[in-house]
Formats: C-alpha cells, sequence, structure tokens
C-alpha cells in the first residue's frame, strides 16, 4: 500500500449562519502523519474533519489533498464516524465488501482478520458490541484503500478498557498502512498517546500546535503526562505549564 | 418445568376459531337445522364438495386471485415507484404530494360508480378499482420508508463512494424495505376487500359472484363456504407476507430483540 497524501489547510473559514465555527485555520499535514485535534465541544474540531472530506464546504480557504506534488482528489480520504454506521441489513463481511476495491469474501475476512474479528465475517452487525462494531467499522475504512483516514472521536462511545484495545489496534494499523490519520478527540490522553502532533482549537482557531517527541510504543511514563499536562493546562486555560526541557523526553 | 403454558404457545391463537366452531356444532344439534338462519357443520361441508365437485369452487377462486393480484401489481409498483420518486426528491414530492394526499381522502369504494360508467362491468374496473386502493398503503410506507432511513447512513455511504445504482441497491432500498413489506400487508388486505365488492357488483364470476348469486337463491350454505374462504384466502396472503418478512429482513427482527 502506497504511503499517504499529504494536507494543506489554507486560511479556511465555516459559518453557519451568523455563528462563525472556524476562522482563518492554517495547518499543514505531512505524508504518514499522524495529528491529533483537540479541544472542548463545539469548539469546531469536528466541522475541520468535516471539511477535509466533502461532508462540508468551507465559505473561504482552501482545503488541498495532496499527493505527492500533484493536488488530487478527496477520493482517497476516508472517515471513521463516532458510531460504527454498518448497514444493518447486511452481514458483517458484506459490509466491509461493499466499499473495498474488489468486493470479494477474501478481501474482507483479511480486514476482519487485521481488526481480530474474522470469526464474524457471517454475523449481523446487530449482534455485536460497540466495540466489535467499531472494529469492523475500521476493518471497513482500512479496505476501502485510504490514503487519509479521519477519526471523528470513534472511541467516545467505549468502554476504558475497550479503548485501550482500540487505541493499540489504530497504532499498528497505521504503522502497518502509512496512512495519514487526523484524530478528533477530547481525550488528551489519548491523542499524546497516538500522535505524532497534537493541535488544540478554541473558538474556531488553532491556538497550540505541539510535536509529540516520544518515542513508540508509548508509555504513559512521566514523560508522558509532561505532554498529557501541558496540553490539558491549555485546554482548561490554566497557567501552571510546567516547565521541562525537551532534550529529557526523547 | 416440561410443561408448556399454552398462553405462550401459538397455538392460542386458534383458541377463539375452534371455540366458534363447536359453537356453532353444538347450535346446528340442539336447533336441528331447517331454521334458515344459519347453515348447520354438515350443510356447509355438502355445500362445499358440491362446488369443488362441479369445479366452480376452484375456478372462482382462481379468477378472485388472479384478479386481485392484478390489481394489486398495478396498484403496487405504481406506489412503490412514486413512493421512491417522492421518498428521494424534494422536488417530485413538492409537485405530486399534495395532489396524491387529496386524492386519499376520496374513499375509493365511491369511485365505483364513475369507473362503472366508464368501463363498464369489465374487468378494468375491477382491476382499477383494485389498484387505486392498494396504490396508497404502498406509496405512503415506501414514501416513509425512506424518509426514514437514517442519514447517517447515508452520509456514510456517500463518504466510502457508495453512490447511484449501489446506494439505492445497497442502502436505500434495503432500508425502506421492511416499511415496504407494512404497505404491502395493508394493500392485500384491502386487496381482498375491493374485490368483494366489486365481484359483487360488477361481475359474472369470482368468490364475490358466488356469494351474491348464492343470496339470490337463498343458498345459506355456499354463502357461508364464501365468507370462510375470504378468511382463509386472507390469513394466506398474512402468512405469505410474514414469511417474506422473517426472510428478507432477518436483520430487523435482530434489532427489535436488542432493543
Amino acid at each position: 500500500m502506497s504511503g499517504g497524501y499529504a494536507i494543506q489547510i489554507q486560511n479556511v473559514e465555516k459559518k453557519f449562519g451568523e455563528h462563525v465555527v472556524l476562522q482563518n485555520v492554517n495547518l499543514d499535514i505531512k505524508p504518514g502523519e499522524f495529528i491529533a485535534i483537540v479541544g472542548k465541544s463545539g469548539c469546531g474540531k469536528s466541522t475541520l474533519l468535516r471539511l477535509i472530506t466533502d461532508l462540508e464546504e468551507s465559505d473561504s480557504g482552501s482545503i488541498r489533498v495532496m499527493d505527492g506534488e500533484r493536488e488530487t482528489k478527496k477520493e482517497g480520504v476516508k472517515f471513521l464516524f463516532q458510531e460504527a454506521r454498518l448497514l444493518p441489513w447486511k452481514k458483517v463481511w458484506k459490509n466491509i465488501a461493499l466499499v473495498s476495491p474488489d468486493q470479494s469474501r477474501e478481501a474482507a475476512v483479511k480486514a476482519l482478520h487485521a481488526v481480530g474479528l474474522e470469526d464474524k465475517a457471517d454475523a449481523w452487525p446487530e449482534t455485536l458490541s460497540g466495540g466489535q462494531k467499531q472494529r469492523v467499522s475500521l476493518a471497513r475504512a482500512l479496505s476501502s484503500d485510504p490514503k487519509v483516514l479521519l477519526l471523528d472521536e470513534p472511541l467516545g462511545a467505549l468502554d476504558a478498557l475497550t479503548r485501550i484495545e482500540m487505541q493499540i489496534l489504530i497504532e499498528e494499523l497505521w504503522r502497518e498502512n502509512g496512512l495519514t490519520v487526523i484524530l478528533v478527540t477530547h481525550d488528551v490522553g489519548e491523542a499524546v498517546y497516538l500522535a505524532d502532533r497534537v493541535v488544540l482549537i478554541e473558538e474556531g482557531g488553532i491556538t497550540m500546535d505541539e510535536r509529540i517527541t516520544l518515542g513508540r510504543p508509548r508509555e504513559r511514563d512521566s514523560d508522558f503526562a509532561y505532554f498529557e499536562d501541558r496540553i490539558l493546562n491549555r485546554v482548561l486555560g490554566r497557567d501552571s505549564v510546567p516547565e521541562k526541557k525537551i532534550e529529557f523526553m526523547i | 418445568m416440561n410443561k408448556k403454558k399454552i398462553s405462550d404457545s401459538h397455538l392460542v391463537g386458534w383458541l377463539l376459531p375452534v371455540i366458534a366452531l363447536l359453537l356453532w356444532a353444538v347450535w346446528g344439534v340442539c336447533s336441528s337445522g331447517n331454521t334458515g338462519f344459519l347453515p348447520t357443520i354438515p350443510e356447509v361441508w355438502s355445500g362445499f364438495l358440491r362446488i369443488l365437485k362441479d369445479g366452480t369452487l376452484v375456478e372462482n377462486i382462481k379468477i378472485s386471485t388472479y384478479r386481485g393480484m392484478k390489481g394489486l401489481l398495478f396498484g403496487g409498483l405504481i406506489g412503490l415507484g412514486l413512493g421512491v420518486l417522492n421518498g428521494i426528491s424534494q422536488k417530485a414530492d413538492r409537485l405530486l404530494n399534495n395532489t396524491i394526499q387529496m386524492i386519499r381522502n376520496v374513499p375509493y369504494l365511491a369511485m365505483m360508480p364513475l369507473i362503472l360508467v366508464w368501463f363498464g362491468i369489465g374487468e378494468e374496473t375491477k382491476t382499477i378499482l383494485i389498484a387505486i386502493g392498494t396504490f396508497f398503503p404502498i406509496y405512503l410506507n415506501t414514501y416513509s420508508g425512506i424518509r426514514m432511513i437514517d442519514g447517517k447512513l447515508i452520509e456514510m455511504a456517500r463518504n466510502y463512494g457508495i453512490k447511484n445504482k449501489d446506494l439505492y441497491l445497497h442502502v436505500i432500498f434495503p432500508g425502506a424495505l421492511p416499511s415496504i413489506l407494512v404497505g404491502l400487508k395493508q394493500s392485500i388486505g384491502r386487496m381482498w376487500v375491493i374485490l368483494i365488492v366489486a365481484e359483487e357488483i360488477a361481475s359474472k364470476s369470482g368468490i364475490g359472484y358466488m356469494i351474491t348469486n348464492a343470496r339470490e337463491f337463498m343458498l345459506m350454505d355456499i354463502i357461508v363456504v364464501g365468507l370462510l374462504l375470504y378468511a382463509i384466502l386472507g390469513s394466506v396472503s398474512d402468512g405469505v407476507i410474514i414469511w417474506l418478512e422473517k426472510r428478507l429482513c432477518r436483520w430487523e427482527y435482530l434489532a427489535e430483540r436488542r432493543s
């Protein structure tokens, strides 16, 4: 599988009626980068994600998806929603085959294998647990040959243990496939655990862009806590950003 | 423990019909027939055998079923088509829905005199009446079935490049199918009602005609056979739809059981 696309977001503005949701947003995302966007609810982070696909249109500015030096269509940009959004009238493997390039059962089962659910190929989506559904949804996203994967709080509705499992799985799959991933989350710990870069959106604009210089796979140690605290304090508007030199981190 | 409660069994639905049958039998024995009020079970049975042997029963069932299905086919297909069209297209909905709702408010049997004048008592009259009557349940249920499909699924489909034919085939139609089948069930119920009326008034054959004709000659046994026949045909067609629902919409039963 080829590497991910780059995304260039320039001066993007979005209004809903009179209400300005996003303004003057600039963000450069490299191919294969894992970016997390955090922020309080209603800050516009999900809207930004929807603008990157064509689910919403921006009022001004540009969002360009780049395949190397060339601008490309947004077809390789796939969304993973907060709810699994499986078609309840299709068995698990058919849900996946529907969006995969060759539509075969083999490819679907292979994708299910990657998320550890190959034995559920013939199950109906309604018989799965929330975590299983979300894993099927992830398998579906991966088998649709994505270059960019947009994750809109896909783990928000899952219990704590399932979340951790899914985070590990997402990181593994990202590393294997070399995709560009943009994760929207309100969980700063999740963002620091997964992302190369954490971007904070406040009142419609980017107010922080932090590179997470921790090695992978990440341990939840004191260095991890440093980044988590730093970003969390910023999100919550607290001043006490701990001073610590970046050199210690790596 | 292995004694299953009768109230939990499917058979419990047959309790009242069986009691009614028993009461009828007892009444037959006590009144020793000849009242002209209601024929006894043996009388109805022999009436049944009589028209079975001379072939009129089978002939009439055939013609009635054929008529019903023909009208249902027209009404159903038009209802399905318009329901899909108006369910998907706002423009078509604005143009057509008001007119359809106005026509819906006219009782379909009230259109009979007009249709009789236009088409006489031929087959067209019955087909048209049944088509009109069966159109609405299918139209309304298809329309609302499509309107009620989860917009989030459509959004997902769009993002994953499922469009045009595939969108209808894999997302919209299957999503609306349970509702369409509810419409079909209601339409079939109406089909039998209209069939009876149409055949009693404007026909020389069919179960409705058989009953009307029997009334002319006070053949009470045949009247009762005809009525029982309607009950059976209605149940059979209901059963077919339930079978279809179970086959085509198994996922929906799962969803219900879970919630």
